[in-house]
């Protein structure tokens, strides 16, 4: 087992849990730590020397209301399986991130965000209540009124504060299966943060690509991409089915895939080349278009990938940050730029927050690669910003403490059996 | 809508497979030994789409128990059972069996002799309705006995060859039986095997079981390539199979 970037790693014992009413197994003096779909990428899922508690046995639902889209589940039901099961009755997820191939217990413990942030806040704010098992066998039933400090600190509480068996959603309401989405074109950074500024009133999903090989005039150009569900017959949503196509990746490469020049070529055909204009399509190939392709982490080689993703005040610090990474001539593959919005989570360690995200993917090339990191880091530290614990395997203690002041109380709450690598990397002195 | 009785409800296939009954507005009811297990999975198949669905405790050791389970079946599943799902088992562990003629004696009750009660137990009340059918979870490993599993191999010989009989007795009386063999499956029961890619899910495995009830097979492998490597186990010559390490 390992996560999602790939990166070499110790190796990773699993024990299954497969009903929510069954005890935690023995501790045996080790540590252990929930694992979903192992879809985030860098250590947060990882417990060397311990143990990881698979959720995703515990995939049943258990109660949902049709006419206030109110949906009890355990924690290891995917996304996917929450759309599958919602979208034909008329529900749709609240917030959801780039890949539907995550748990629910997984989301909650690391608050993911949409494209939707600036509207509707994090997966956290749309969590009505959740359980949790505490490795001494005590079980707490936590919403934001009751035993809300063990709901603050279980959202977005990387895992660490128990096993989440079951939590309880609130779904929004669709008519059809297909998004309404426009994509704009725009040939430098201050044109993003005008149609940003506009588009997030008109728009309930606004996100950016960016070209990040473009410099000094075209720093910052890309591909603005805005939509709303579209409105449709709700009779007809059961029917609504797409083709995706689904191929997959069967094996690593031996070097990876992306580098400079694959990179640069994506980067330079995608800007020129991207359907501009306005469209209707399914909501799969809008919101998952990754998705698509089975394994697609494997492209980065045997020596895996890293994304850094950070969030930031304001537009300076991310230009200070594109003008470093287009100067570095590192091959960031997707580049994405969105700008969040002030709705407040409910977890203490939320990552999001006011200001804008960035995420850049890059193949690991070493030490190449760690340094170009730490400049990054300086121009996140020094705004004040933060990094995504989920996309993270090597941000330094100090920023994330900076970033993260609350790490103390989750540090308290914390089940005293419970670890995870990035835990042990970032609490070190 | 069908009306479908599973027993060894809270086996991963058999969860598997109910979901695909629940989906199409089945009425259900579980049999189990654990009831908050059972709770759990009911809830789950209700949200899913079955109407109504009702529990039954049994552990199925326990023969005396079984006619008033299938009363209380027959009686929350009202005029008639169209489906009948015996899935319940265990794995055992072949060299606790080898050491141990208690430990073998123990396991072959549980994995034959209570399925046969089931079985039988079952075709008598099928007959007197004279429809429906009968599905009941064997393996693989019932096709031949090898030195790795065969005290689980000698009990599924007996279900896969009792339920061979049964199904040709009931043909005439329109009931039909089918036996159902999966090869390694994904599930809590296999869970400290290494897996490889001959490993099937539970949820495969419950979409081919639903599937193959539809459409009134005798005898089911999943997945379908079984059959064929099966064949070729099954061909191997004693004097040669004897020398091998399987």
């Amino acid at each position: 087992m390992q996560s999602w970037g790939r990166l070499p790693t110790a190796p990773q014992e699993g024990a299954r849990i497969s009903f929510r009413g069954d005890p935690l197994p023995s501790t045996d003096g080790r540590s252990m730590l929930p694992r979903g779909l192992g879809r985030s990428y860098g250590d947060v899922c990882l417990n060397d020397q311990g143990r990881l508690l698979l959720s995703r046995p515990l995939d049943r639902f258990i109660a949902f209301d049709p006419d206030n889209g109110l949906l009890r589940c355990e924690a290891g039901v995917s996304l996917a399986e929450i759309l599958a099961f919602a979208v034909p009755r008329g529900w749709f997820l609240p917030v959801t991130p780039g890949t539907k191939f995550v748990t629910v217990g997984g989301a909650i413990a690391n608050d993911v965000h949409g494209k939707n942030h600036h509207r509707v806040g994090s997966f956290g704010a749309h969590v009505r209540a959740l359980e949790l098992l505490r490795s001494d066998g005590t079980r707490i039933f936590c919403s934001a009124t009751e035993n809300a400090d063990w709901f603050g600190a279980t959202i977005g509480g990387l895992g660490l504060t128990g096993f989440i068996t079951t939590a309880e959603l609130q779904l929004r309401r669709v008519t059809a299966a297909t998004m309404d989405v426009t994509t704009v074109r725009f040939s430098r950074l201050s044109e993003f943060f005008e149609l940003s500024r506009a588009c997030d009133a008109t728009h309930e999903y606004t996100v950016a690509w960016l070209d990040c090989f473009a410099r000094e005039g075209n720093l910052g150009r890309g591909l603005f991409m805005r939509a709303n569900h579209a409105e449709g017959d709700p009779q007809r949503l059961s029917s609504e089915r797409v083709r995706h196509p689904r191929v997959s990746v069967p094996f690593a490469p031996p070097i990876s895939a992306v580098n400079p020049l694959t990179s640069r070529a994506f980067n330079a055909l995608y800007y020129p080349l991207s359907r501009v204009g306005e469209r209707r399509q399914h909501y799969e190939p809008y919101f998952y278009p990754l998705d698509g392709v089975g394994n697609w982490n494997r492209m980065y080689g045997p020596r895996g990938f890293y994304q850094y993703q950070c969030v930031v005040s304001s537009p300076e610090a991310i230009r200070e940050l594109l003008d470093v990474v287009a100067k570095s001539g590192a091959a960031s593959f997707l580049n994405v730029l969105k700008a969040f919005g002030d709705r407040a989570s409910p977890g203490w360690l939320s990552f999001p927050r006011a200001g804008y995200t960035l995420a850049l993917d890059f193949p690991n090339r070493g030490g190449d690669t760690l340094r170009l990191f730490d400049t990054l880091d300086r121009i996140v530290l020094t705004d004040g910003g933060a990094l995504y614990p989920a996309k993270d395997a090597r941000m330094s203690g100090a920023l994330f403490r900076q970033a993260y002041p609350r790490w103390h109380d989750l540090e308290r709450m914390r089940d005293p059996n419970f670890s995870s690598n990035l835990w042990r990397r970032v609490t070190r002195e | 809508m069908q009306k479908v009785l599973i027993i060894g409800a809270t086996s991963a296939i058999a969860e598997a497979t109910a979901r695909c009954f629940a989906a199409e507005g089945a009425t259900l009811h579980l049999v189990a030994r654990n009831a908050q297990r059972l709770d759990a999975i009911a809830a789950d198949l209700r949200v899913r789409g079955a109407p109504q669905v009702s529990v039954g405790i049994l552990d199925v050791d326990n023969l005396a128990a079984h006619a008033v389970t299938l009363d209380t079946a027959e009686q929350a599943l009202a005029g008639g059972i169209d489906v009948a799902l015996v899935a319940h088992g265990t794995l055992p562990d072949q060299s606790a069996c080898s050491a141990s003629t208690e430990i073998s004696l123990r396991e072959f009750h549980t994995n034959a002799v209570t399925t046969i009660a089931l079985l039988n137990a079952l075709a008598q009340r099928f007959e007197r309705q004279g429809r429906g059918t009968i599905a009941v979870i064997s393996s693989v490993a019932g096709d031949r006995g090898r030195q790795s599993n065969f005290l689980y191999g000698s009990a599924k010989a007996a279900v896969s060859t009792f339920a061979a009989g049964l199904r040709n007795r009931l043909f005439a009386r329109g009931v039909h039986v089918m036996t159902v063999k999966p090869g390694f499956v994904d599930t809590p029961m296999t869970a400290q095997f290494k897996k490889g890619a001959l490993w099937a899910s539970p949820q495969q495995v419950g979409e081919s079981i639903h599937a193959g009830i539809a459409k009134r097979r005798d005898v089911l492998y999943v997945p379908g390539f079984w059959r064929l490597i099966m064949l070729i186990i099954v061909s191997v010559p004693e004097f040669v199979f004897k020398r091998l390490k399987l």
